[in-house]
């Protein structure tokens, strides 16, 4: 049979505000365990939460940003359950009226095509709803003691969660969502967008149907997916397991389970962990939240640039292709960067979208950096790209410049001059090379002239040998063609 | 509600509850229930729900860091704690 999968995801986001949502103990990650936890985090007898203006500026933001209607008026409810981490016995989160509802995101994937290429896909996501709501603490399994430890620092720290609809179809769409919606909430400077520290963290729901069934078949939950790559690995896991499961006669049971990154697999949590019956009801220590138009229109006007107007921007202004234009503004650093080369190289915006995605992105992606990491900056890579451009460097030249910009030996006119790498086109020191290759190679020039056009290659090798590789082949090319032709 | 049905909300709320005190328990809570049902009846299609008795909003607070470290304070409430740690029974994953 031909199955159909189906898959929804939730996002949490925890957002930068320094002081918690309800609290004003810090959210600084990474500090000695239960330093950064208050009385209203401990949840003691007797306190009052009173709610982050921060947080909910970000959560409007992220609204605005997904086209989203922003909530005039929010309600926080209590969502009861038992767990060491959290020490109120309930998790403060918005049930019935959140503050986000009803946006979309679009979204592009690659995928293989008919032919050898790959086909560019794209669609529109829905977004249900993003709801504001507190993190819960963290349990430290390793033994203290044959007991758990419990770290309450996370306790109360703003998260956003993220609900889309079930608008994705296989595990890439579902990554190029989720990196979509990480690569919002950084432009946005909500979150920061940190999976190792669990800033930015994914569930994702997935249930199989036969295609063109309108009727969804019975999910199941898939938690502990911290990395792009988890997300993508457990999808197909569980898709495959359920189509199996569902081929071989069985039903699929409705739980919840665990990806097991090790393993390659998914597992299904204890059923006692998954009391699935929170109990929801208005938390009576926090009023309705009220955001008029003046509010939400402040925040509209503090939005930068968000990724698909850059996106067409960069299209538009520097004549990219969809897909570079895409990669380039796929972060928000890698599309500064991006702007600061070009501008730095005198508007070279193709050369420079080039030597970012294949030389930059190359050496980064070895000793596993990020852009913002780069040992080579904007200015030197605009400077080696504008020496390109104006015929200083030939491309072999220019490779020898970046190794050494990396290595930090300065900018690209420094070890221009340093290395003597300047290029020659001098037409008249090129013809000098040329008169000596063909005068010590009478048999070869009377061959070439006889019509074996491959020998061309033989004596532009001894040209470019000749001038240490820093001839212009073009210009070494055009003239042999003229002297060997005389 | 019958005697599974108090067990299972007791169970939720982690309260102990005496065996002989359940009939009990589901006659009033069925009662509570009867009550809500008969208010259901009313026609309420008008009326907004009220999530808070209070006619007032949610005053918001500046995103400031005001609270200091008082872990050994809060901590002299604790029954056992390692390393900063609060600790617990056992809890596995």
């Amino acid at each position: 049979m031909n199955w159909e999968s189906v898959i929804g995801l939730e996002i949490h986001a925890q957002l930068a505000t320094n002081s918690k949502i309800f609290s004003g103990a810090s959210t600084r990650y990474g500090g000695e365990p239960n330093t950064q936890a208050c009385a209203v985090d401990l949840g003691l007898p007797g306190v009052l939460p009173v709610l982050n203006r921060e947080a909910v500026s970000m959560a409007v933001k992220f609204g605005l940003a997904t086209a989203s209607t922003i909530a005039s008026r929010s309600v926080f409810a209590r969502k009861n359950y038992f767990y060491p981490d959290l020490p109120k016995g309930y998790q403060i989160s918005q049930y019935e009226l959140p503050i986000v509802q009803g946006g979309h995101l679009d979204i592009q994937w690659e995928e293989a095509g008919s032919g050898s290429e790959s086909e560019t896909k794209s669609k529109r996501v829905g977004i249900t709803r993003a709801h504001l709501e507190e993190d819960a603490g963290k349990s430290l399994h390793e033994d203290f003691q044959g007991m758990t430890g419990v770290d309450l620092n996370r306790a109360g720290t703003p998260l956003i969660e993220i609900v889309s609809e079930p608008d994705m179809r296989s595990a890439r769409e579902a990554v190029a969502y989720m990196r979509k919606i990480h690569a919002l909430v950084r432009y946005l400077e909500i979150c920061d967008g940190n999976m190792q520290e669990g800033s930015f963290r994914c569930d994702a729901n997935i249930s199989i149907r036969p295609k063109g069934d309108e009727k969804l078949g019975t999910r199941t939950e898939l938690k502990n997916l911290n990395s792009f790559r988890f997300v993508e690995r457990a999808i197909e896991y569980e898709i495959e397991r359920q189509i199996d499961v569902l081929e071989t006669g069985g039903k699929v049971i409705q739980e919840t389970r665990l990806y097991d990154p090790d393993n390659n697999e998914t597992r299904p949590m204890r059923s006692k962990e998954e009391a699935n019956d929170y109990r929801y009801f208005p938390d009576p220590d926090l009023l309705p939240v009220v955001v008029d138009a003046d509010f939400v229109e402040n925040i509209r006007d503090t939005l930068p640039e968000l990724p698909d107007a850059k996106k067409s921007r960069f299209e538009s202004e520097y004549g990219l292709s969809p897909i570079d234009a895409g990669l380039l503004t796929s972060g928000r650093e890698l599309a500064e960067f991006y702007e600061k080369t070009v501008t730095a190289s005198g508007g070279q915006a193709k050369l420079s979208a080039n030597w970012i995605m294949v030389e930059l992105a190359g050496a980064l992606n070895k000793v596993g950096m990020d852009i913002t990491e780069s040992p080579v900056d904007a200015g030197m890579l605009g400077g080696l790209t504008r020496r390109i451009a104006d015929g200083t460097l030939s491309g072999k030249l220019a490779k020898q410049v970046f190794d050494a910009m990396w290595k930090g030996e300065g900018h690209a006119d420094d070890i221009i001059d340093a290395k003597g790498l300047r290029q020659v086109t001098d037409t008249g020191e090129i013809d000098g090379l040329i008169d000596e290759a063909i005068a010590n190679n009478p048999a070869q020039v009377a061959q070439y002239r006889a019509g074996k056009d491959k020998l061309l290659g033989f004596f532009v090798g001894l040209i470019m040998k000749a001038s240490k590789g820093k001839a212009n082949p073009g210009k070494v090319n055009e003239r042999l063609r003229t002297k060997l032709s005389e | 509600m019958d005697k599974a049905d108090v067990e299972k909300i007791a169970h939720l709320a982690r309260l102990a509850i005496d065996q002989k005190d359940i009939a009990r328990y589901a006659r009033d809570l069925s009662n509570i229930l009867d009550l809500v049902k008969q208010m259901e009846k009313v026609e309420t299609n008008e009326v907004i729900p009220m999530s808070h008795p209070l006619d007032a909003t949610q005053r918001l607070r500046p995103d400031e860091i005001t609270e200091t470290n008082q872990r050994e304070h809060f901590q002299k409430n604790a029954p056992l704690v390692d390393t900063g740690l609060y600790l617990v029974p056992k809890v596995i994953e």
